[in-house]
């Protein structure tokens, strides 16, 4: 029986890459499919609203583990087979997107309302209005929460080991396999999870005292 | 897409799905309680108890929320036995829900702890009022009113997250799917079946937390 030693460890290290690969893949189509997300529910078009509500809603009361099924089983219906890197990619952007999307929509919406009306007094138009008005406020809210996902998003990644992508949590349940050494094999891992989490964390925890966006304290003023 | 799909095989199990819901609902409801507990008490810990008790349940805070549960869950159903420890399935998976749900429960309650104004806390230290006691009669209540809408959000998420735990064999809603799918070939409309379960007790949890919110914190005024 193989013990867990330095080989094992590389290999678990190497695994990450792909924990870091599939979070990225995430932010990148996440990210695109929230902002169209945000823009729609606050666009004030009724039926893109709906839609946008209804999708956040419904993404945000499903098991990420059932949409990387229904993404898995459903794609061998249509007959390219099974792939998990594609379901992956898509169950993992439809999550992060639907997130990205409400967070974002609350940071549009926290800006004052006299903003608006302000713009709308100089003669800007709805796009400019986005453009040099709102959009550059709500980002200083919008940037810690946003911070705070990339987390979650780094350890759902997790979740992709179950359809059997090889990210780190696969090729520790392969080591461990291996060694039948759990406590170390996944210590290790969570470690690694670790070093790359609490980075972000600590952004997350930076920015949100650098852009005095706390939580309003209740004796202000 | 030619593709006729079947439900009828899946639904002729339909006992078996409302079987694993319903572990899914108890398994999520304990944590949940188990969480809420735990989470209140380590909140008042860590503001209150002093600089090493702050310490120790900041790490674990930390350790839990920076990695996935997934891990959490391998090294107790698998690390433990290694350890001496044996547990069967469903108590790994309590174990490891509660765990993980009373870190994030932990945080959430503090940053209610912290929303209190310190006048308050100040004000009943000079009416000599003794930690417990401001702890008992300023402290809680407001810090829980404040936490309530995001402990309903997170509840939400433990009871989205225990499907995870079908992975160590408990039989929850996620692992009767497994079976189902094994047994019928129909992987597509069983888990479109399970997502509906999923979404339908994720909605009834979302109006009954939207409830006690109200019958709790609403009446009696704003903080």
């Amino acid at each position: 029986m193989r013990s867990f030693g330095t080989p094992e460890f590389l290999f678990m290290l190497g695994a990450a890459r792909w924990t870091v690969a599939l979070s990225l893949i995430a932010y990148l189509g996440g990210g695109a499919l929230g902002l169209v997300l945000a823009f729609m529910r606050v666009s004030g078009n009724r039926l893109a609203n709906g839609f946008a509500r209804a999708w956040i809603l419904l993404f945000q009361c499903t098991p990420l583990l059932m949409l990387l099924f229904l993404v898995f089983f459903g794609l061998a219906l249509t007959g390219y087979g099974q792939n998990a890197y594609f379901a992956v990619t898509v169950a993992l952007s439809c999550y992060a997107g639907a997130y990205f999307g409400e967070i974002w929509r609350g940071a549009i919406e926290a800006v004052p309302q006299g903003q608006w009306q302000a713009s709308a007094a100089l003669g800007f138009t709805r796009v400019e209005q986005f453009r040099h008005v709102i959009v550059p406020q709500s980002m200083r809210i919008a940037i810690p929460p946003t911070v705070g996902f990339m987390v979650q998003v780094v350890k759902n990644t997790s979740l992709a080991s179950i359809i059997g992508f090889q990210e780190l949590t696969q090729a520790s349940q392969f080591v461990n396999n291996l060694t039948f050494q759990p406590i170390s094999v996944y210590l290790v891992a969570a470690a690694i999870y670790f070093i790359l989490c609490f980075p972000l964390t600590l952004l997350s925890r930076r920015l949100e005292k650098r852009l005095h966006v706390d939580r309003p304290s209740p004796v202000a003023a | 897409m030619a593709y006729t799909f079947q439900f009828g095989a899946v639904l002729a199990s339909l006992d078996l799905l409302v079987k694993g819901a319903w572990l899914t609902v108890q398994l999520s409801v304990a944590a949940m309680l188990a969480g809420l507990a735990f989470g209140t008490l380590f909140a008042v810990l860590r503001v209150f108890g002093g600089r090493w008790a702050g310490l120790a349940i900041g790490t674990y805070v930390e350790c839990i929320r920076n990695t996935p549960f997934l891990i959490q869950l391998f090294l107790i159903y698998f690390g433990l036995p290694s350890a001496g420890i044996a547990l069967d399935p469903v108590e790994a998976a309590l174990i490891g829900m509660s765990v993980n749900c009373a870190a994030y429960t932990t945080e959430i309650i503090r940053s209610g702890i912290m929303a209190i104004p310190r006048g308050q806390i100040e004000a009943a230290r000079a009416l000599a009022f003794s930690t417990t006691d401001i702890i008992r009669h300023i402290v809680l209540f407001p810090a829980l009113r404040v936490a309530a809408p995001a402990l309903g959000s997170q509840f939400v998420l433990v009871m989205l997250g225990s499907s995870v735990v079908s992975t160590v064999s408990a039989e929850e809603l996620t692992a009767i799917g497994h079976v189902l799918e094994t047994e019928t070939f129909r992987p597509f409309e069983v888990y479109i079946i399970v997502t509906l379960i999923y979404l339908a007790i994720a909605f009834a949890l979302k109006l009954l937390f939207a409830w006690l919110d109200q019958a709790w914190f609403s009446r009696r005024g704003k903080v």
